[in-house]
Formats: C-alpha cells, sequence, structure tokens
C-alpha cells in the first residue's frame, strides 16, 4: 500500500493476541492517538516555539486582514450606494466596478504568498522536530499520527491568524470610511454582510493554513526513524 | 531450551553512498534468548548501531532475515511495525530522546496511550515506573530541567511503559559521565532480572561486560566471537581507543 494509502486508512481497534505466532495467523492491533492527546501536545508545540508561531500566524494575520479590508471595503460602498445621497451614488458604483477583477488578483495573490510562507516555516518546523518524530515512530506512532499533530497545529495558528486578521481587516476599513464618509459611514455600517464575510475568512483562513501544512506533514510521515534519528540539526 | 526471542540468519547491509557500496553488514547470524543480557561490542564502524536498528526493525537489511518472537518482521507492514515497537520493544538512545514538550511523566506515559490504554492507568502506571527509577519526585519536570542520568531514567522508564520483551539500548552511557554510566548499567541490570526483560545493548563502554550474560564482539560487519560471562577476557587495549571501565 502506498504511503498516502496508509496514513489515511482507518485502522479499527481490535483486541491483541500474542505475536509467537505463524505468519499467517492474523496480527491484530491496537493503536491510536486520542484527540484530546493530540491536541495537547500540538498546543505544547505551538507554546514552546512560540516566536515562530508567531511568525507563522502573522502571515495569515496579513493575508486575512487584506482580504478582509478589501471585501468590506466593497461592502460599505454597496451599502453607502443604497443609503447614501444621490451625489454619492454615480461615482462610487463607477468605482465599485472597475476595481472588482484586480481587487480579485492582489487578494489572491497575497495569499498565495502567505500560503507560500506557512509552507516554508511548517517544513522548517518538520525538519528541526525530525529526532521527536522519529522517536514517537520508535513509540509506536503511525504515520498519521504525526500527520494529525502538524495538521491540527497548523489549523489552530490558521484559526487565531484569521480571528485576528478580520478584526485587523474590518477595523482598517471601518477607520477609512469613518474618516471619510463621517456620520454616513456609522449609518451605513452593513452589519449583516461584514458577518457573512467574515465567516469565508475565518474558513479561508483556516483551510489555507492546512493546506499549508499538507506537504511538511507529508514529509514528516514519509520519514523513517533511523534517518530522522540520525539527522543532525 | 529456551526460546528465541531475536534470531538473525545471514543478515548483511550495504549502503550505497554515491557510487561506492559500503558493505556495514557482512553476514550476522546471532539467536538471542529470553531474558538474556546481551552485549554488542565493537569499535566504532563496525556496524553495531546498523545491526541494532535491524533487530529493532528501524532499518530493512539488504539480504538475511530478522526474526522477532519467530516473526519475521520484513514481512510486517506499517502497523504491524507500529505494533512491535510500541508494544514488543523499548528503546533507549544514547541522546536520550525524550519529547522536550513533555514533563517525564507525559513522555512515560506516551507509549502507554499510543497501545490504547485509559490515560488514568496510564499515569499510574508511569508514576509506578518513574519511582522504580528513581525518579519519583520529578514526575513535572521536563527534560531540559534534568539532568543526563535523570533523562536516561526517564528514557528506561518509558522503555518498560508498555511491558515489553526486548529493550534496545544504543550506547546508553555514551553521554554520561563514569559514575552515572555505571548507575544505569547497574538499573539496567535490575531491571533485566526483575521484569525479564531481554535486554540487547549496543556499546563500546566496557562497564557493560560486567552484567552482560554474552557479549558479542563485532568488527567489520562481521561476528568476531561471542563470549559467555564465565569465559570473558578483558584485554586492556584490545577494543580501539577505549580504556578499560
Amino acid at each position: 500500500m502506498g504511503k498516502w494509502a496508509n496514513i489515511f486508512y482507518k485502522s479499527s481497534a481490535i483486541t491483541e493476541e500474542k505475536m509467537s505466532a505463524q505468519q499467517t495467523k492474523r496480527i491484530e492491533k491496537q493503536l491510536s492517538l486520542p484527540i484530546k492527546n493530540a491536541f495537547q501536545m500540538s498546543v505544547r508545540s505551538i507554546r514552546i516555539r512560540f516566536g515562530r508561531s508567531i511568525i507563522v500566524t502573522m502571515s495569515i494575520v496579513l493575508g486575512i486582514a487584506f482580504l478582509m479590508s478589501v471585501m468590506s471595503s466593497n461592502a460599505f460602498i454597496v451599502s453607502l450606494i443604497k443609503n447614501g445621497p444621490e451625489s454619492l451614488k454615480v461615482s462610487l458604483q463607477q468605482n465599485l466596478d472597475e476595481m472588482r477583477v484586480r481587487q480579485l488578483w492582489l487578494v489572491s495573490l497575497s495569499l498565495l504568498v502567505c500560503v507560500v510562507g506557512i509552507i516554508n516555516a511548517m517544513l522548517m518546523s518538520v525538519t528541526e522536530r525530525s529526532r521527536e518524530i522519529g522517536t514517537m515512530k520508535c513509540l509506536g506512532a503511525l504515520d498519521r499520527f504525526v500527520v494529525e499533530i502538524f495538521i491540527i497545529e497548523s489549523s489552530m495558528q490558521g484559526l487565531v491568524g484569521s480571528v485576528v486578521g478580520v478584526i485587523l481587516g474590518i477595523m482598517v476599513t471601518f477607520l477609512m470610511f469613518l474618516f471619510k464618509y463621517k456620520g454616513l459611514a456609522v449609518h451605513a455600517f452593513p452589519g449583516l454582510i461584514l458577518l457573512k464575510y467574515t465567516l469565508f475568512a475565518l474558513v479561508l483562513g483556516t483551510v489555507l493554513s492546512v493546506v499549508g501544512a499538507l506537504y511538511p506533514a507529508y514529509v514528516s510521515a514519509k520519514m523513517e526513524p533511523a534517518e530522522a534519528m540520525r539527522r543532525e540539526v | 531450551m529456551k526460546e528465541a526471542i531475536v534470531r538473525t540468519i545471514g543478515l548483511k547491509k550495504t549502503f550505497i553512498l554515491g557510487k561506492i557500496p559500503l558493505h556495514v553488514l557482512k553476514g550476522i547470524d546471532i539467536e538471542i534468548r529470553r531474558g538474556e543480557y546481551i552485549s554488542i561490542m565493537g569499535p566504532s564502524g563496525s556496524g553495531k548501531t546498523t545491526l541494532f536498528n535491524m533487530i529493532g526493525g528501524l532499518d530493512k537489511p539488504s539480504e538475511g532475515k530478522v526474526y522477532i518472537d519467530e516473526v519475521d518482521i520484513a514481512q510486517l507492514d506499517a502497523y504491524e511495525l507500529a505494533w512491535l515497537r510500541c508494544r514488543k520493544i523499548g528503546y533507549i538512545f544514547q541522546t536520550f530522546n525524550l519529547i522536550p514538550v513533555m514533563t517525564a511523566l507525559e513522555n512515560v506515559m506516551l507509549p502507554m496511550i499510543f497501545g490504547g490504554m485509559d490515560t488514568d492507568d496510564a499515569m499510574t502506571k508511569s508514576k509506578a515506573l518513574l519511582e522504580t527509577v528513581g525518579l519519583g519526585s520529578r514526575l513535572h519536570h521536563k527534560p531540559f530541567e534534568l539532568s543526563g542520568g535523570q533523562q536516561q531514567r526517564v528514557a528506561i522508564a518509558r522503555a518498560l511503559a508498555n511491558d515489553p520483551a526486548i529493550i534496545l539500548a544504543d550506547e546508553p552511557t555514551g553521554n554520561l559521565d563514569l559514575k552515572t554510566g555505571k548507575e544505569i548499567i547497574h538499573l539496567l541490570k535490575e531491571m533485566n532480572r526483575e521484569k525479564e526483560v531481554s535486554i540487547i545493548t549496543a556499546t563500546h563502554d566496557l562497564k557493560m561486560l560486567d552484567v552482560s550474560d554474552r557479549v558479542i564482539w563485532i568488527r567489520d560487519g562481521t561476528i568476531e566471537r561471542i563470549e559467555d560471562r564465565a569465559n570473558l577476557q578483558i584485554k586492556v587495549g584490545e577494543v580501539e581507543g577505549e580504556e578499560a571501565g
């Protein structure tokens, strides 16, 4: 079976039998990593490498903040067009149409840069912890446990980063519109749409973090214990 | 006749470095019985660590077979190998290899958790094990808060976590000073006696000779000789670069 197949194959928990049997007799196994423990290990890893975690999280914060500020500025403009005086309507509508394509391009590019940053940081993390990974495999960890731990780490960083990024993005945009349109901005605050966009940004940020961790997690799963522990880091 | 818990037949291993093949093991046949304390001794580069990795299922041989409890480990898939490492074999390393983000207690609990044990049971058992190795007062210390000898004790407790049949120790005293090394060797012998675990150490520490049932001398990838404890002859200067402990 290929390595990936092994990782995603669900192992059923069956009772164990003594191993001094012939090869034809089935070796029944029971290896598990409870979610609670996986979470605990991920949280500890994040805390102990706090500097690195901050950098990875910042990457998401900035990308999501940019995404959020673009989306919320669109929301504000739409709302202003609806609720504002006639004089604004035409100019705002024109701006909106022009910007759409360029915005899409810029935001996509910035998020791509973030994901690349995450891949890089997680790869470094995997390499630095290769001895730890090799040791865990000697203790009976399945490849998929190691993958789980890295994915959980990454998704937690992604979630926290997205939350901060969303808040940052909305705040910056709101302040900009407040400055320009003063009271009108408060009156036209597009709360419901922003909520929808917030949810989208949170999910996207977390998903992108997980995507960024996939290749490094694959690398960690492929490691053989002997070579992993020999590696000088 | 006691059954063999580890058996190797015609074990060979060749590493390919660039274009040059490096023959590290050139045909090793050994049989280790249950409850024995075996030392594999030899100078650096003799192939002890490679042999050790073969026995422990950490690497695959180029030729030959390794049987653990009469099961050919080359036939095992990834799950079964992981199970083997979890339940049948305990590992001890020269560099201790404790998980730095976990306390001593959690380090010892880890293999139990992998093996599906309930957390409370695991905690109770780990505490008992850590007390056995003399670290009852250091349960909640992280590895960087422990000395080398203490870390190795935690590693020994961890190796015993799932009541393995075999403990593989790769240079357990390599990073320890003379006195601490002696303590660790004494502790290993105690575990060997009390828990009837087979202990296989790869080492070039001559202090190990005292406690071993048999010593397998390896040089240049082949077995030079196998000595029973009764017949051990220590010649000063025989093992390269080492002083008799």
